[in-house]
């Protein structure tokens, strides 16, 4: 592996034909404090466990799934604010899982993050200016002279007003404070961007105005993005291919299209029957909605198999027994599990 | 192993809902205001509101933040404290007149004849309580019976909102129940007093789809069962599509669109709610561009004149006079379907909803 890596100007190395950015196998596991004597009753939270993805260069990866199944783990993990226990994070080739902090200063450049909260991801005690001027300065992006120039220069491209550099936080909106999270990730010129619920704090006519400057960045720019959100209807509007994770692990992926409308896990059907859908007034007939018994098992103690067995109703005892793996059951459409099938009918509303 | 062996999902048919009937009101809220005195100045958080929620029905109330949704609802409970806001009109549940009531009869009122379920149920539970103590507080603050008799009601209604192992989880405290489960003693403690008026102020925001789509099912059961007025409070138009009877469509502080659910959705009249419509991307079709709605909502300490919506309303050249910005329209039935009312001075709204905004819906 380091034998054919290429050491680029930037400090960013490289071995040719890899994926731009690979996961494989990759776990997080979190400690928990048992309540016996010493370390006994240590007990593990498997918040992700052996997750596989992949990302090529300018596409967008739709992350789905409810809460705790691993998806903003997922996304601390590709940006290297955990270090996994287990698995390997390559980036162009390269493993970046745990390499340390100084050798990883050139890979955190091109793999940025945004926020789900533009309240809390912001230090109210900094100006726009220096809180994007900080990322530029960390990241030797520009001489100190040019500074200036390049913040406004961002701040135009998110849609701010670049006089407004010297304004802070408060003095903005919702809105205009993820767009200034926005201006911040891509002060580094990333390659890939990681969206952990990017506008799931937002106003539903302020969400649409973010997606679409999301969309315009996207194909200005070329970047790569793991897009993060429980709306469906969000991740399908901007993702070309999408994954469901739940409890820890990918169950689903695939091509927007045919996950959408040919989902063949059955959580993925159940998730996507319960979106609440709006086309129902237009006289659309209402589709039965699959209603899931029970809650989301621990992570601490994960149901044996497959993980959704205790909620499936197409559980047999085979499901708990063997661990279903991901395997190809329609055209790079990817499924974690024994009785994959498409739905009889198709799970959303068609609108006539 | 589950003893499922059939390989067909529970399913649950959703049901359209019928369309209103004229009956007596329930809630009757008319010309209401509220404002706050604040040291920036007077926030105007509700302006001339008017609706009526006869009992078996549901009202949705959307908008976004600061559209003064939860601070009318509020003031629906009397939960405002008079130091702070100016309340004014009138707000009649069941015939009696909310606002000014003294507190002794509010504190009857509420919890008894009205009750509320807030969004975050993590913070609405007292930690340091166990749930059964919660709802059995609120049933003997309501009902003379012994200890025992309240937890025998507490563990009923804990059965009644799907909440398996009722007895035992009666003694448990709210963090060794899950978001949903937390979600679901929150209304069983709002419903234990057989409330007539339920106010629901986002209560499934903070929830997953899946738990989602189990309380609203557990919403619209327990309306049928004990024939409730319903006050949905939402932001999400699906919810909207799928619990609601009527809607009403509020926009800084002001009703900009009011009628039956299916009208308002389907062709709606006012260009909020289109441009609301606008920004909901699609489940199916090939995604489009989404249209939002430029700049961002006014702050309520300086409500743009005439039509609070006009800065941000693309239509406002097609009115003539300079109207929108000067004069505020009155909502009033613009078509000849008198059972819907919008706030707009456009002259055929219903028009240029399908010329202009109806092909580009996603």
């Amino acid at each position: 592996m380091t034998a054919a890596t290429t050491p680029a100007k930037s400090g960013v190395k490289s071995v040719p034909g890899a994926p731009l950015l690979e996961l494989d196998n990759v776990k997080m596991h979190f400690k928990t404090k048992g309540d016996g004597f010493l370390a006994r009753g240590t007990k593990w939270v498997q918040a992700v466990d052996g997750v596989n993805l992949t990302l090529a260069p300018g596409e967008t990866l739709g992350l789905v799934g409810e809460s705790g199944c691993g998806k903003s783990t997922t996304a601390r993990l590709i940006t290297r604010l955990l270090e996994p226990t287990g698995g390997e994070i390559r980036y162009q080739g390269v493993d970046i899982a745990h390499m340390n902090e100084r050798r990883l200063r050139p890979y955190r450049r091109e793999i940025q993050l945004i926020f789900q909260d533009p309240y809390s991801s912001l230090n109210p005690r900094h100006t726009v200016g220096t809180i994007v001027g900080t990322a530029l300065r960390t990241h030797d992006m520009v001489d100190k002279k040019g500074e200036l120039a390049r913040v406004q220069e961002l701040l135009e491209l998110v849609g701010l007003n670049p006089e407004h550099y010297n304004r802070y936080p408060h003095e903005f909106s919702g809105g205009q404070r993820q767009r200034i999270g926005i201006a911040r990730a891509l002060a580094a010129r990333p390659k890939i961007i990681v969206a952990d619920e990017p506008v799931s704090a937002l106003d539903v006519s302020i969400q649409a105005q973010v997606m679409n400057l999301l969309e315009n960045l996207r194909k200005e720019l070329g970047i790569a993005f793991v897009f993060i959100a429980h709306d469906l209807g969000v991740v399908r509007h901007f993702c070309d291919r999408v994954a469901v994770m739940y409890l820890g692990r990918v169950v689903e992926q695939g091509p927007r299209d045919s996950l959408y409308e040919a989902p063949q896990h059955p959580y993925t059907q159940a998730l996507l029957s319960a979106v609440p859908d709006i086309a129902v007034v237009r006289g659309v007939p209402p589709k039965n909605r699959i209603r899931l018994v029970g809650d989301v098992p621990s992570p601490v103690d994960p149901p044996s198999g497959c993980r959704f067995r205790t909620r499936c109703w197409k559980a047999q005892d085979i499901c708990a027994t063997n661990d279903p793996a991901l395997e190809e059951k329609a055209p790079a459409q990817h499924v974690a599990c024994h009785f994959a099938a498409p739905p009889a009918e198709s799970i959303i509303a068609e609108v006539v | 192993m589950s003893d499922q062996t059939t390989q067909a999902p529970h399913t649950v048919a959703r049901v359209p809902r019928t369309p209103s009937a004229n009956e007596e009101p329930y809630l009757e809220v008319t010309d209401l205001h509220v404002q706050f005195p604040t040291a920036d100045g007077l926030v105007k958080a509700v302006q001339g509101l008017s609706y009526s929620v006869p009992l078996r029905r549901t009202l949705a109330i959307v908008g976004e933040s600061g559209s003064g949704k939860s601070v009318s609802s509020m003031a629906v409970l009397g939960l405002h404290d008079r130091r702070v806001a100016r309340i004014t009109g009138s707000i009649k549940v069941g015939g009696r007149e909310v606002v000014g009531m003294s507190d002794k009869d509010l504190e009857g009122y509420r919890g008894g004849d009205a009750s509320m379920i807030f969004q975050d149920p993590q913070s609405s539970l007292h930690p340091y309580f166990t749930v059964g103590d919660q709802i059995m507080e609120s049933y003997r603050a309501h009902h003379n019976v012994s200890k025992r008799k309240a937890k025998e009601r507490a563990v009923d209604m804990l059965g009644r909102v799907g909440i398996p192992n009722p007895r035992r989880r009666v003694d448990q405290y709210p963090h060794e129940f899950s978001g949903g489960m937390r979600q679901r003693a929150m209304i069983a403690m709002a419903l234990v007093n057989d409330p007539k008026l339920l106010i629901a102020d986002e209560p499934t925001t903070a929830l997953d789809v899946t738990v989602q789509a189990q309380i609203l099912d557990l919403i619209a059961d327990l309306q049928r069962d004990f024939g409730s007025a319903v006050v949905f409070i939402t932001h999400d138009l699906g919810v909207v599509a799928e619990i609601a009877d009527d809607i009403l469509v509020m926009y800084a502080g002001t009703a900009v669109e009011h009628g039956p659910v299916n009208k308002i959705l389907g062709e709606p009249l006012h260009p909020y709610s289109w441009g609301l419509l606008e920004s909901i991307p699609a489940l199916t079709g090939e995604p489009a561009p989404l249209h939002p709605i430029p700049g961002s909502p006014p702050s309520l300490l300086a409500v743009p004149s005439g039509c609070p919506f006009h800065p941000r309303c693309e239509f406002k050249d097609r009115v003539p006079d300079d109207l929108c910005r000067t004069l505020k329209p009155e909502l009033i039935s613009r078509t000849a379907d008198l059972g819907r009312t919008s706030r707009c001075h456009l002259k055929d709204p219903d028009k240029v909803f399908e010329t202009d905004v109806l092909p580009r819906l996603p």
